[in-house]
């Protein structure tokens, strides 16, 4: 058995013969026995069929794996429109008499090449998409379709380095997993991989007298065992049925409905605190974003992030989900989340202390820039916007007149400005029971039941001491909920749920009993959240009594 | 001649996305367009690649230049662009 690591993209794991994907030099000629001006020709009508295919790989990256990851071929489109690289191949044509193969890598050759030596990882990166679309026009030139890669059986394919195009090419039904030398996680490719859910492993020194060997690849451990020992063959081989058997539960859920067995239908949206999160929510096919933790913005950053700065946030996560509702929640900062530039004093009480919209509220400059931020970005997508830690109806008018000072503003600057949808967050017993006259100013609730939990109980969350006496389903917990979403439903508001409470299945049935319209949880949690709301009839009694 | 500069917010930078939706707004553009790094480096605004190869990071200030056709409302609208996209 050799044992061989690199770095894991995607924990999971992959058993199977190990195929060596070696890309074949293709031998072209140099010089072209046709004028300059037939070159000239062939490369043109080459190069709008590569645009072509790439069209069409760009569908079905939408389609496999979303819009942001798609992009990349658009880009491939728009490098192949690039002034100075046609300029480039066009000028070794005319004065080498040149064939088109040859003007065409020697082009990608030499532009992969300025890339790679950027000293920007980011960009280096770019240099293999360079030799992807000028292979691909290569190709198309020598007559050579796409390459299939694997060959009839399922395998671990293991390459130097893979293109984004090569990557979605691939045969899903066969590539069990795959190895490079080169490549970064940063790379499309592996973002691809991650997306598409194959396991894989980069920066691995192979040999090639792999090929054709039987090999486990551990994304847990960062390693592939070539020709692995009996033991622990048979040990992965457990473990990956235990993770095959999850992944076919939740891949059968997708695209279906939360609905009941006797038809109720609920929400199921996705939390989120980054950009970076959008991609799961759309892998994990949410139908919406319940909770956009504005907060991390200004916990990753040193200083106050700029209107401008926020601004380009939320209208990649708005147009990302693309018209799919997203709910960003205001500032919420203060108690167990803290940044030094925010100045805060130490606190005596800071769960009961200076947070959220009481900071928002009397620090407005703070506040307007966030605001500011939000609104522009509505223009671009459904976006709602939702206050925390509400306890008066006064605090609700306050934010809302700031709100809509910022609208003001906007508009008198000629700054598109979409529609906006207002919620709050019910999270103290004061909210709950002002529930009836809070409705009448909003649009929705969202229930954070950590918070909820914690004053009802009052009991301190970041106390250990106290899980004993913790108990998120102490009826007193649960009545609040309850008597939220009555009133809110009086008044016309709709009411979800986007604390932890929300994932949990044992009280799945008694929200959906409750009238509740949307659950909100961690993008891993939709499917099997998915699960269990599929598997609920409503229409029999319930045992359950609050 | 229109000149006007602008603060990369972008945390990676002006990266192949909007550099390929900037090329494509200024090809519609009647003014020609350079963009420039401190320190020198510049790149014509029609050329993807080019401007990739700036290598321009998240806090480098770029000098966006503007000469011929409708300077004003074309600077405009690319200002916009940039707010709105980095």
């Amino acid at each position: 058995m050799q044992v061989a690591t690199g770095r894991s993209i995607l924990n999971g794991i992959a058993i199977g013969p190990l195929r060596i994907y070696q890309k074949k030099e293709t031998q072209t000629a140099q010089t072209s026995t046709l004028t300059p001006a037939e070159e000239l020709e062939r490369f043109e009508s080459a190069r709008l069929a590569a645009q072509k295919q790439l069209g069409g790989l760009y569908d079905k990256a939408l389609e496999e794996v979303g819009e942001e990851n798609a992009a990349i071929f658009e880009i491939h489109q728009m490098m192949l429109d690039d002034d100075d690289y046609l300029d480039a191949v066009k000028n070794i044509i005319e004065t080498q008499s040149a064939t088109a193969e040859y003007a065409v890598t020697t082009t990608g050759e030499n532009f992969s090449a300025t890339f790679a030596a950027m000293d920007d990882a980011y960009m280096q990166a770019r240099s293999v998409d360079v030799k992807d679309i000028s292979g691909r026009v290569v190709n198309i030139l020598t007559g050579q379709g796409d390459k299939d890669l694997l060959g009839e059986e399922a395998a671990i394919l293991v390459a130097d380095d893979l293109t984004p195009s090569e990557t979605v090419q691939l045969d899903k039904s066969k590539l069990l997993g795959f190895i490079t030398r080169h490549g970064s996680s940063n790379s499309h490719t592996a973002i691809l991989a991650r997306t598409m859910n194959i396991p894989a492993l980069i920066g691995v020194d192979f040999n090639d007298s792999w090929d054709g060997k039987l090999a486990v690849l551990d994304g847990y451990n960062h390693c592939v065992y070539v020709e692995p020992a009996a033991e622990l063959l048979a040990a992965m081989e457990e473990k990956r049925k235990e993770d095959l058997k999850q992944e076919a539960l939740l891949q059968g859920l997708k695209k279906k409905p939360n609905v009941t067995l006797d038809g109720k239908e609920i929400k199921v949206y996705a939390n989120i605190g980054n950009v970076g999160d959008v991609g799961l929510v759309l892998q994990n096919d949410a139908q919406g974003i319940g909770l956009f933790r504005s907060e991390f913005i200004y916990l990753d950053s040193k200083d106050f992030p700029s209107e401008d700065a926020q601004f380009a946030i939320y209208k990649r996560v708005a147009e990302t989900m693309a018209g799919k509702k997203v709910i960003i929640r205001t500032l919420d900062i203060g108690a167990d989340k803290q940044a030094d530039y925010f100045g805060l004093d130490k606190e005596e009480n800071p769960a009961l202390g200076y947070r959220a919209i009481r900071i928002c509220l009397t620090r407005r400059e703070i506040f307007k820039t966030q605001l500011r931020a939000i609104l522009r970005a509505s223009a671009f997508g459904t976006i709602s916007i939702m206050f925390p830690m509400i306890i008066s109806v006064r605090e609700v008018r306050d934010a809302k007149d700031v709100l809509e000072e910022c609208r003001k503003e906007l508009l008198a600057q000629g700054t598109a400005v979409g529609e906006v949808e207002i919620g709050i967050m019910i999270e103290t017993p004061a909210a709950v029971m002002m529930a009836e006259e809070l409705a009448e100013e909003v649009q929705f609730f969202s229930l954070g039941t950590n918070d909820l939990t914690q004053y009802t109980l009052a009991i301190d969350r970041q106390n250990p001491k106290l899980d004993a006496f913790y108990d998120p389903h102490h009826p007193a917990v649960l009545r609040m909920i309850r008597h939220a979403v009555e009133a809110g439903h009086r008044h016309g508001c709709w009411v979800g749920i986007c604390g932890e409470l929300g994932a949990d299945a044992t009280l799945t049935e008694t929200f959906l009993r409750m009238g509740v319209d949307e659950l909100s949880v961690s993008p891993p949690a939709v499917l099997p959240l998915r699960k269990v709301i599929r598997g609920l009839d409503l229409s029999k009694p319930s045992h359950k009594i609050l | 001649m229109r000149s006007f500069q602008y603060t990369i917010t972008d945390p990676i930078g002006l990266h192949a996305r909007p550099a390929g939706l900037l090329v494509k707004a200024i090809k519609e553009l009647d003014s020609a367009v350079t963009i420039a790094k401190e320190g020198g480096k510049s790149a014509a605004g029609t050329k993807l690649m080019a401007i990739m190869g700036l290598s321009v990071k998240k806090d480098d200030v770029v000098t966006i230049t503007l000469e011929g056709g409708n300077e004003e409302a074309n600077a405009a609208a690319l200002e916009k662009f940039f707010k709105e996209n980095l």
